[in-house]
C-alpha cells in the first residue's frame, strides 16, 4: 500500500510522480501495464482527464484502479467537461474510493481536441475549483447546504514557469496558493535558471509550498521545435534540441532520456525545488529509463 | 435564336475618368481599332463602381461587364481602383454562385496613355464573351 | 450592435424553393451597419436572385423592402399590405427580426437571410469583434473595461489560463488573451490589486433564459 501522498510532500525527501493517460476506449490492458509498471517506482501517479480535450477514459477510473493495485493516485479534473454539480459529485465519489489528491485544472479548450463541436462547460475555473475543495472540505456545497459525509483532499494545481509575459501567471499562482492548493506540478522545465528564479520567488510567497518540476520527456528534435513552436509555456532551449538533433539514427529517445535523467538529478543535487512529475506521453514504459539516468 | 457566329456580345465597360476613359478616348483619337460591342460609362474613379451596378447590368441584359481603372500606385483618388478590384472579386463569387460565371467580369488596370491596352482588353473581352455564348438572362 | 452575416446564397436559395412571392425584407439598424441586411444587401441579394432564377429556368416575384428596425412591431405595420401580396418573407434582420416578424405576422413563414453571430462592435471596416455576452451581471469596473466572459476563450473569471501565449490565446493566435490585456491594463491604471482578487463562481442564472426585463 502506498504512502498517502501528502504525508510523502510533508516528509522532506525529493518527490516523484508521474503520469498515465487513459485509453480511448475500454481496453484497460496498456493502462493496467503502466500502472503496475510504475506505481512503486514513483510516490503519486496522476490520471489525465480527457488531456487536450480528447475524449477518454476518466481520470476518476483510472485512480480507482490504481487505488485498487495499491498505488497512490492524483485525480486530475478539468473544468472544461463538468459543471459546478458534476464536480462537486465527483468529489464525493473519488473521496468514498479513497482518492485523495486531486489536481485541479482549468482544462484546454475545445478546438484543440477531437470533439470540436462540443460546448466547453467552464462553470468554474481551476482556482474556484480549488475553493470549492476547502469549502466541501469545511462541510457545506457550493449551494451552502450541509454535507452528510465531507471530504478531505490533497490538493495541487499546475504552474507555467515559462509563462510569456510571466507576470499575469505569477499572480495566477499567488491565487492558487490563497485559495488553497498545497502542491504545484508546472509545466515542463528546461531551462533552470529560469526556473530557479521561479522557485526564488515561489518561496519568498510561501517556503512551505511543494513545488514539483515538471520533466516532459523528449522524443525527437522535431518534438522539441515543435513544441516550442506550438505548445503554450513550453521552451526547449537550442542547446537541447541541438542535442537531441545529434543523436544517431534510432536513438533520438535514448538522448531524451538521458536529457530528462540529468535535469533530475541536477534539480535534486542543488535542492531547486522539491521534486519532479515525469511527463511521457505515450512512452510510460521508458519512465523506469528515466529514473534510472536520474539515478535513483 | 441567334447563332454563335452571329452572336455580338453587347459588354459594358465602367471606366475612370482620370486613366481608362482618357485611354479610350486617346484610343478614338489614334484610330485604334476596337469592337463596337463596348458601351462605356464613365465613372469619377473606378471605386464609384458598385456592386450593385455590375449586377444591374447583368440583370438587364449584359453578356459581360469590365471595370477599367488607373494603375496600382497611380489612383487619382488613392486607392479607388484597389476598392474597385475587391468589389469586382465580390462580384465574381456572386456570378459563380447563380450559374453566370465570373469570367464574364474582368477588371483592367490602365493608364492614361495606354490606348492600345484599352482596346486590346475590348478586344480580349468581346473575344472571350463570344466564345461564352449570349448571357442566359437575356431574353428570359 | 448585433452582428451578423449573411448565409451563402445556395443556402438562401434552398431556402425558398416552393414559394412563388417572396418578399426580401432588410432591416436599417443593426444588420445594416455590418453590411449583412440594409436596403443595399437587399438589393444585391434580390438582383442575384433573380438572375439565378432566370438562369434556372424560373420566374418567381421578388419584392424587396427595408424597415428602419424588424425588432419592434410598430416598424413592421408598414408592410402590413405587402405581407398579404407574398407566400414567405425572407429577412435580412438578426434573429430577433425574424421571429419579431413572425410574431407579427403568424400567419406567414418567415425566413432568416441571415446567421446571428453576437453583440459587437466594428474594428475597422469590414470587422466586427464580439463584446458583450450579455451575461446579466457586468464586471467591468473590476477588469479594467476588459470583459473575461466575452473576451476569454473560456470565460475564466481568474485567469490566465495555462494556454496564453505572448499575450495571445492558444484558441486562435489571432486573438489576445483578454486576461492578459486585463493584467496590462489594471497595471496602466494603477490597480492591480484588481487582479489579486478572487472571483467567485459566476451566476449563470443572473438572467434565466429566455430572458424577459420589465420596467416596475
Amino acid at each position: 500500500m502506498a504512502k498517502p501522498f501528502r504525508e510523502v510532500l510533508n516528509s522532506g525527501k525529493f518527490v516523484v510522480t508521474s503520469e498515465v493517460g487513459p485509453p480511448k476506449g475500454t481496453n484497460l490492458e496498456e493502462t493496467l501495464r503502466h500502472i503496475d509498471l510504475l506505481k512503486d517506482r514513483v510516490d503519486a501517479l496522476n490520471v489525465t482527464d480527457n488531456q487536450s480535450s480528447v475524449m477518454r477514459y476518466p481520470s476518476l477510473g483510472g485512480c480507482i484502479l490504481i487505488k485498487e493495485r495499491g498505488g497512490e493516485p492524483i485525480l486530475q479534473m478539468t473544468c472544461r467537461d463538468r459543471n459546478r454539480l458534476a464536480l462537486q459529485a465527483d468529489l464525493l465519489f473519488a473521496y468514498t474510493q479513497g482518492i485523495r489528491n486531486v489536481l485541479c485544472l482549468t482544462g484546454d479548450s475545445i478546438p484543440v481536441g477531437d470533439h470540436k463541436e462540443a460546448k466547453a462547460v467552464f462553470d468554474l475555473d481551476s482556482v474556484q475549483l480549488l475553493k470549492t475543495v476547502r469549502t466541501m472540505e469545511s462541510g457545506k456545497d457550493l449551494g451552502g447546504n450541509d454535507l452528510n459525509g465531507a471530504i478531505e483532499f490533497c490538493p495541487g494545481a499546475i504552474v507555467t514557469p515559462e509563462a510569456r509575459p510571466i507576470e499575469p501567471q505569477l499572480h495566477k499562482f499567488k491565487k492558487k496558493m490563497a485559495a488553497g492548493a498545497e502542491f504545484f506540478q508546472t509545466q515542463a522545465v528546461y531551462d533552470l535558471d529560469n526556473f530557479r528564479k521561479f522557485m526564488e520567488y515561489a518561496r519568498g510567497l510561501d517556503k512551505n509550498i511543494k513545488i514539483l518540476a515538471g520533466i516532459v520527456l523528449l522524443a525527437s528534435a522535431r518534438m522539441a521545435r515543435y513544441m516550442n513552436e506550438n505548445v503554450p509555456g513550453i521552451f526547449v532551449p537550442q542547446a537541447l534540441i541541438d542535442e537531441m538533433a545529434s543523436a544517431e539514427k534510432g536513438k533520438a529517445l535514448q538522448k531524451g532520456i538521458d536529457i530528462a535523467g540529468r535535469l533530475i538529478r541536477q534539480i535534486r543535487e542543488e535542492a531547486i525545488c522539491d521534486g519532479v512529475h515525469i511527463m511521457a506521453i505515450s512512452r510510460e514504459e521508458v519512465v523506469p529509463d528515466i529514473l534510472a539516468a536520474a539515478g535513483f | 435564336m441567334t447563332s454563335q457566329s452571329q452572336f455580338e456580345p453587347q459588354i459594358i465597360a465602367f471606366a475612370c475618368h482620370y486613366c481608362a476613359y482618357a485611354a479610350a478616348d486617346l484610343a478614338g483619337i489614334m484610330r485604334l481599332q476596337y469592337p463596337t460591342n463596348i458601351r462605356i460609362i464613365k465613372l469619377p474613379c473606378s471605386g464609384t463602381v458598385d456592386l450593385l451596378h455590375i449586377l444591374k447590368a447583368f440583370e438587364q441584359g449584359a453578356d459581360g461587364v469590365f471595370v477599367a481603372g488607373c494603375l496600382k500606385g497611380g489612383c487619382h483618388f488613392i486607392e479607388g481602383n484597389i476598392r474597385a478590384e475587391r468589389r469586382v472579386e465580390r462580384a465574381k463569387g456572386i456570378l459563380d454562385s447563380i450559374g453566370l460565371g465570373r469570367d464574364r467580369l474582368e477588371m483592367f488596370f490602365l493608364s492614361a496613355s495606354e490606348a492600345p491596352r484599352f482596346a486590346e482588353a475590348a478586344r480580349e473581352m468581346t473575344e472571350r464573351i463570344r466564345r461564352l455564348g449570349p448571357s442566359p438572362i437575356k431574353g428570359v | 450592435m448585433i452582428v451578423a452575416k449573411q448565409k451563402p446564397l445556395e443556402e438562401i436559395r434552398e431556402m425558398i424553393e416552393g414559394y412563388e412571392r417572396i418578399l426580401v425584407l432588410g432591416c436599417g439598424t443593426c444588420t445594416a451597419i455590418c453590411l449583412a441586411g440594409g436596403d443595399k444587401e437587399v438589393a444585391v441579394l434580390v438582383s442575384s436572385l433573380r438572375m439565378a432564377d432566370k438562369i434556372s429556368g424560373k420566374n418567381r416575384l421578388f419584392r424587396e423592402h427595408t424597415v428602419e428596425r424588424q425588432c419592434e412591431w410598430e416598424f413592421l405595420d408598414e408592410i402590413e399590405e405587402q405581407v398579404k401580396e407574398v407566400d414567405a418573407i425572407l429577412s435580412l434582420g438578426c434573429g430577433v427580426g425574424v421571429q419579431a416578424i413572425s410574431e407579427r405576422f403568424p400567419e406567414i413563414l418567415v425566413l432568416p437571410g441571415l446567421d446571428t453571430l453576437f453583440m459587437g462592435m466594428p474594428q475597422e471596416e469590414g470587422i466586427w469583434i464580439e463584446r458583450c455576452s450579455g451575461c446579466g451581471n457586468c464586471i467591468l469596473d473590476e477588469t479594467g473595461g476588459i470583459c473575461p466572459i466575452t473576451r476569454c476563450a473560456k470565460g475564466l473569471l481568474n485567469g490566465p489560463c495555462g494556454g496564453t501565449r505572448d499575450g495571445k490565446c492558444e484558441v486562435d493566435p489571432e486573438k489576445d488573451c483578454a486576461w492578459t490585456l486585463i493584467y496590462q491594463r489594471l497595471e496602466k491604471q494603477g490597480k492591480l490589486e484588481l487582479f489579486d482578487e478572487y472571483h467567485p463562481p459566476r451566476n449563470f442564472q443572473v438572467v434565466m433564459r429566455p430572458g424577459k426585463f420589465m420596467i416596475k
